[in-house]
């Protein structure tokens, strides 16, 4: 997303929540990345709900993948997953 | 429009705010500003005014409660002075940021220390390269005249910004004189209702305020905020142009005296515009060739106003009551930044300290003196620079 001018930005700064949407925080992430074994996956959706952002996908109410548009590597999924389906991994991108 | 009446800055100040009627006015007491919250909480507890009144701890509550009124959807006013102002810094970068359309009427007082209660402009000074637009009063008059247009000009679209409307403490707060106010129902119509794009109470609409900024926006939104400042520089001449057509009384960013074939002018702001006028009197009727620029609109400064203005003449002399320690005074800094290139000869001098007074001999005095610098009624040489 290319960043915009002073002018082009609404006043203030303000956010709207479709905008919030489209931010790409996960340039920020802090170096692993979780990867998932579903064949471990049991769709408790225990990491969806600890995710603190949006990372966790979801298909109806199965596990489906993460966002790492938006995941910061803080690794709480793999941490309170109870069947070890999540692993992280070392970030290389 | 109803008869003069005998008005100190301070009450007229808070009877334009009975008139605007805000709908929040969060408030903390402090010398010099205190008539102005007083007079208005006499008027709420009257039911002349139906403003909701905060009683909160602090200036930085009372700033901070301001800024959230302003931005959930509330016509929203203050007032302050001195260490008031400095407690508030923090919140005044902020509500200006914000884009918080928040009216303050300022009683200006000298910054401890030591510890003081009398006029000077230290405490504006203070958050100068906040944001805000900054408008100073000559008189209890004009204090109540730019109160008036201060919530028009603050929530104009292409402005959005915090307005000061400063008065002199004691000189102008708490002194007496013939004021003229403009009935309710005028006041009323001029000022209209209250309109923020999204405001925080539009849950159907939901925004976020004050988003970290990094690097990469940081600069752009505090270049906004720069643009929205020059943005007031067209939108206050219109706004006064509406209200001289109700009170007769013509603004500009900057006032003009006895500037016709001046050679030396005089640049001030606030009360102190006064005494010079009956000092230029004096030195015209005498023949001396002695003109002033009041400036009223310090933020955004008139640069180009002034430049215009001062064209023609040999010798400005600039009057700060406030000094730079360590560096050029304020106002003679954005006076030498204007006329940087234009071949007038400029004098800067720092006069009337915590209250210190300025008295028409003094004006005559520094009118007939060659120096560059000077510290009006200093004793004692001035440090060398």
């Amino acid at each position: 997303m290319p960043l915009l001018t002073w002018d082009e930005l609404p006043a203030g700064g303000a956010v709207r929540p479709d905008e919030a949407e489209r931010l790409r925080t996960g340039g920020w992430r802090t170096g692993v990345r979780p990867e998932a074994d579903v064949s471990l996956c049991i769709d408790c959706l225990l990491c969806w709900l600890y995710c603190p952002d949006s990372a966790i996908r979801l298909e109806g109410e199965a596990f489906a993948g993460f966002d790492l548009d938006v995941c910061k590597g803080c690794e709480l999924c793999s941490v309170v997953c109870p069947t070890d389906a999540i692993a992280m991994v070392a970030d290389d991108d | 429009m109803i008869e003069p009446r005998l008005l100190t800055g301070g009450q007229a100040v808070a009877e334009a705010m009975r008139q605007v009627d805000p709908d929040v006015v969060p408030v903390y007491p402090i010398t010099p500003q205190t008539p102005i919250i007083e007079g208005y909480a006499a008027f709420v507890a009257a039911g002349r005014a139906h403003g909701e009144l905060l009683d909160v701890e602090s200036e930085h509550s009372a700033l901070s409660a301001a800024v959230g009124a302003a931005l959930a959807g509330a016509r929203t006013m203050t007032a302050t002075s001195s260490q008031g102002l400095a407690l508030m810094a923090e919140i005044v970068y902020i509500a200006a940021s914000l884009r918080a359309p928040v009216v303050m009427a300022v009683g200006n007082r000298a910054l401890s220390g030591p510890i003081n209660i009398h006029c000077d402009h230290s405490d504006s000074m203070l958050v100068r390269d906040a944001g805000v637009i900054q408008l100073f009063a000559e008189s209890a008059q004009e204090a109540y005249d730019l109160m008036l247009l201060a919530p028009r000009l603050a929530e104009h679209p292409d402005v959005m910004l915090p307005v000061f409307v400063c008065q002199d403490g004691f000189t102008i707060t708490h002194s007496a004189e013939p004021v003229a106010l403009l009935d309710d129902d005028t006041v009323r119509a001029f000022v209209g209702d209250y309109h923020v794009s999204a405001p925080l109470l539009d849950v159907a609409h939901p925004t976020t305020r004050g988003p970290f900024a990094m690097p990469d926006y940081y600069f752009e939104l505090r270049h906004q905020l720069a643009a929205a400042l020059h943005a007031a520089t067209a939108v206050f001449p219109e706004l006064a142009d509406e209200l001289c057509g109700l009170t007769g009384r013509r603004y500009r960013a900057l006032e003009p005296y006895a500037l016709e074939d001046a050679q030396h002018v005089l640049v001030c702001l606030g009360s102190t515009g006064g005494t010079l006028k009956d000092a230029i009197d004096e030195l015209r009727a005498e023949g001396e060739p002695v003109g002033l620029v009041e400036i009223r609109s310090f933020r955004p400064f008139p640069a180009d106003d002034l430049r215009a203005e001062l064209a023609d003449v040999r010798r400005a002399t600039v009057l700060d009551r406030a000094d730079s320690p360590g560096g050029a005074p304020p106002l003679f800094a954005d006076v030498a930044a204007a006329l940087n290139g234009s071949g007038v000869e400029l004098s800067s001098v720092v006069y009337g300290l915590g209250g210190r007074d300025i008295h028409p001999e003094d004006v005559r005095a520094l009118v007939s003196s060659s120096e560059r610098r000077a510290y009006l009624g200093l004793r004692g040489e001035p440090c060398p620079v």
